[in-house]
């Protein structure tokens, strides 16, 4: 009786009596799911318009993130630093699909996520390399970013404090979804992109260049990475560990489904809010720690009423 | 190091690395250094590893070795990672290596059962297996100065004292933030007995190795269950996430308490000034000014034959690495002296190591006094369980918060000798120590 008590009662009434921290684990939710979703966009980008999975974009992020950081370590201004760190994410993207994704073409999909995840150790190792394996510090303030929190007092004890970087995040993501919506569906490339997207050979006998839109779209999933990479790395450090966080895009990318934009936004939130609301009122009664594997949990119970994920297309195939 | 990973995968590189050994001189002798310059714990690894070099490269520069006999020396990376450590062990033994720093508590479980049989004393300093001090089950395992019971139990008694004696602890909520790993669950087991004799609350908070850098979970928790204390043990990038979100939170500084593996400079610089007041447990002072360490500076690092970047000579980690190096040059040194052979092997080296007393007049003579409590290992005694010291971050530096004191080691020792004998039982048939330790 008691477990029932726990299970399906006391959540609630914890919820009700401390209405403030509740909101405090929402919002902590909001945020990190606006994260994960940033992370699972530039899994879905480089999906959509190669069908590759792109195991690389944990590694991606940590490569722009410490790009820029490192470039202003070496004294270069914060914004021209930003800059140079865009210019390098687009020579990554020229050259993994001159150098990775053409000799590919037309091989199985299995080959080529080998060949990605052949780049995130190649990656680690490049980065290592040129920027050393210590965490650096998000340079926040310096490229204009907020730092600080405001804090909402409720009732006598209660407090919602709001970290103005986690409120800038969620602004950015919102105005890169945006942009990548328009991109999409506005502009001629991003036609070409939606084109290559549903059939390669299609695309090429109409003269689409396969691999001007493949350049194109890891440049705009490097654009992502930068963006992650400065968002999560204000929150924590901009270290070799952030690469593992990025595997946190995976049941997001099976909620919202591999090749939807809202999908990646929708579950990201869905993931980030469910987890933190299930570790904090449930997750005791199991010694905690469960967020790690209760993200799978909600993928896998919204999987069994969607397979094809929220947003996902649903194919079917007719024998 | 961070070439190899660098080209990971590539063959012809992982060959050409296999058959690379260092040149060891009939005068020298060879130590390997696990270390881990790469991965999600490097931000902690590097200045260890750098401190460990640059001591042991300073020695062969200043004295021309140990009695005149050099140490020749190279890393393996490990990446904190068990089975790499447990490939590093494999290659140090191939190379006679006459120690095995594991610098994980992974690793060193994994290596504690080999290392009886090839008989490679483990030198695990401040780390480990805590039951490992009791010299008589663990002969070839060493941990001074202290072990992670004796961090807990010093942690414990500071925050007695600061609520008016170890009776003030009734009642209170201790919270236990930690490392999801074989290191970070270590000291549970005397957590739970101290809890239960001195009438405290224990919450434990884990944090899973994958998500060091999401803790906004924890801290919540913490939030919500408000614990008059937090104590700490983490490591790597989980160390400045931890600070970061105890600031953020707004939760008391001066109530959160690291092991000494959660006192890095960076972990402690991530918080901002937020950070001020943050503690941490501690057995080596900070600073440069000691002789040895500008003997370092100037043969070593100016000389540009380190990786050590000089701002970084003298915090914590950093000088925390010199002390483990500094603990191998003296075991050589007593190794030495109680064989009459100045080209000594590993079991010469665990004699050496079980005879080590390192006093005030030594540490002078080192160039190291006050960095350090002197220390004495004895056959029974792998550890020494010597007196600790609590710093507090200023915002900029670690200080002094107290003077030396010594842990609960009157406490401690009777749960420590039965979860020795406890492994040795689980571990059966477990090696007898071939000649017994004198009675103390």
């Amino acid at each position: 009786m008691d477990m029932l008590y726990n299970i399906l009662i006391d959540p609630f009434v914890q919820m009700v009596d401390a209405p403030d921290f509740l909101i405090q684990v929402v919002w902590e939710g909001f945020v990190a799911g606006v994260l994960y979703a940033l992370i699972a966009l530039g899994f879905v980008l480089i999906y959509k318009a190669s069908g590759v999975f792109n195991f690389a974009q944990g590694i991606m992020v940590v490569f722009a993130g410490l790009s820029l950081v490192g470039l202003h370590q070496k004294g270069v201004p914060a914004w021209l630093a930003l800059i140079l760190a865009i210019g390098i994410m687009a020579i990554l993207a020229v050259c993994i699909e001159k150098f990775v994704m053409r000799p590919l073409v037309g091989q199985p999909d299995i080959i080529l996520l080998m060949a990605t995840i052949g780049m995130t150790y190649f990656l680690i190792g490049l980065g290592e390399v040129i920027f050393g394996g210590e965490p650096k510090q998000m340079i926040t303030s310096e490229l204009g970013l907020p730092t600080g929190s405001t804090a909402f007092e409720m009732g006598e004890r209660g407090l919602v404090i709001l970290q103005h970087i986690d409120i800038a995040a969620a602004v950015i993501a919102l105005l890169m979804v945006g942009g990548l919506a328009v991109f999409f569906n506005r502009t001629r490339i991003g036609r070409a992109l939606r084109a290559v997207a549903d059939d390669h050979t299609a695309a090429l006998s109409v003269g689409i260049s396969l691999n001007q839109i493949w350049a194109i779209v890891w440049f705009a999933a490097g654009i992502v990475a930068l963006a992650t990479g400065i968002m999560w790395g204000a929150r924590s450090d901009v270290s070799f560990a952030l690469e593992i966080v990025a595997l946190k895009a995976l049941p997001v990318l099976i909620l919202g489904g591999f090749t939807s934009i809202p999908g990646a936004i929708i579950g990201g939130l869905i993931i980030g809010i469910g987890e933190k609301v299930g570790e904090i009122y449930w997750g005791g009664l199991v010694g905690g720690g469960i967020e790690s594997w209760l993200a799978y949990v909600i993928a896998l119970v919204f999987l069994l009423f969607r397979p094809q994920g929220l947003f996902g297309e649903k194919i079917i195939e007719r024998i | 190091m961070r070439m190899k990973t660098l080209l990971a995968g590539s063959v012809l590189m992982g060959l050409a690395a296999s058959f690379a050994a260092p040149a060891v001189a009939e005068d020298s002798v060879y130590i390997q250094l696990p270390t881990y310059r790469t991965g999600p714990y490097a931000g902690s690894g590097i200045h260890i590893a750098n401190g460990m070099s640059d001591y042991l490269a300073m020695i062969n520069e200043r004295d021309g070795g140990v009695n005149g006999v050099k140490i020749a020396f190279d890393e393996c990376e490990t990446g904190y990672d068990t089975q790499k450590g447990v490939e590093c062990y494999e290659q140090a033994k191939a190379k006679n290596t006459l120690v095995f720093n594991p610098w994980s508590t992974g690793i060193t479980l994994q290596v504690i059962p080999k290392s009886s049989v090839d008989k490679i004393p483990v030198l695990s300093m401040a780390y480990g297996l805590s039951a490992a001090a009791d010299g008589n089950t663990f002969p070839w395992v060493f941990n001074p100065p202290d072990t992670y019971w004796d961090g807990l139990s010093a942690i414990i008694k500071y925050i007695g004292e600061q609520e008016g004696g170890m009776e003030g602890l009734k009642g209170k909520k201790i919270g236990y933030i930690f490392l999801d790993a074989g290191y970070g669950r270590e000291p549970i087991p005397l957590l739970d007995n101290l809890a239960q004799k001195y009438g405290f609350e224990v919450l434990q908070y884990p944090v899973p190795g994958k998500e060091m850098q999401n803790q906004a979970s924890q801290w919540l928790s913490i939030r919500r269950d408000r614990p008059d204390y937090v104590v700490m043990w983490g490591w790597g990038a989980m160390n400045p996430t931890a600070i970061k979100e105890a600031v953020k939170n707004r939760f008391d500084m001066s109530k959160f308490i690291g092991v000494w593996w959660a006192g890095g400079d960076e972990d402690a610089r991530a918080g901002g000034t937020g950070a001020k007041g943050y503690k941490s447990v501690s057995f080596n002072n900070v600073g440069a000014d000691y002789p040895a360490l500008q003997d370092i500076k100037k043969l070593v690092v100016d000389a540009g034959k380190s990786h050590t970047p000089a701002s970084t000579i003298g915090e914590n980690l950093y000088n925390r690495g010199v002390v483990n190096a500094l603990y191998m040059v003296e075991g050589i040194r007593t190794a030495q002296e109680m064989t009459g052979k100045k080209v000594i092997n590993a079991e010469d080296m665990r004699l050496g190591l079980e005879n080590l007393k390192i006093d005030e007049a030594r540490l002078e003579a080192i160039g190291l006094k006050g960095m350090i409590a002197p220390i004495e290992i004895t056959c029974a005694n792998h550890s020494g369980h010597h007196p600790l010291f609590i710093q507090e971050w200023d915002g900029e530096k670690w200080t002094s918060a107290t003077d030396w004191f010594s842990p609960l080691t009157e406490e401690v020792t009777p749960i420590l000798m039965q979860a020795s004998k406890d492994y040795a039982t689980s571990n059966a048939p477990w090696p007898t120590r071939d000649d017994a330790c004198p009675a103390n």
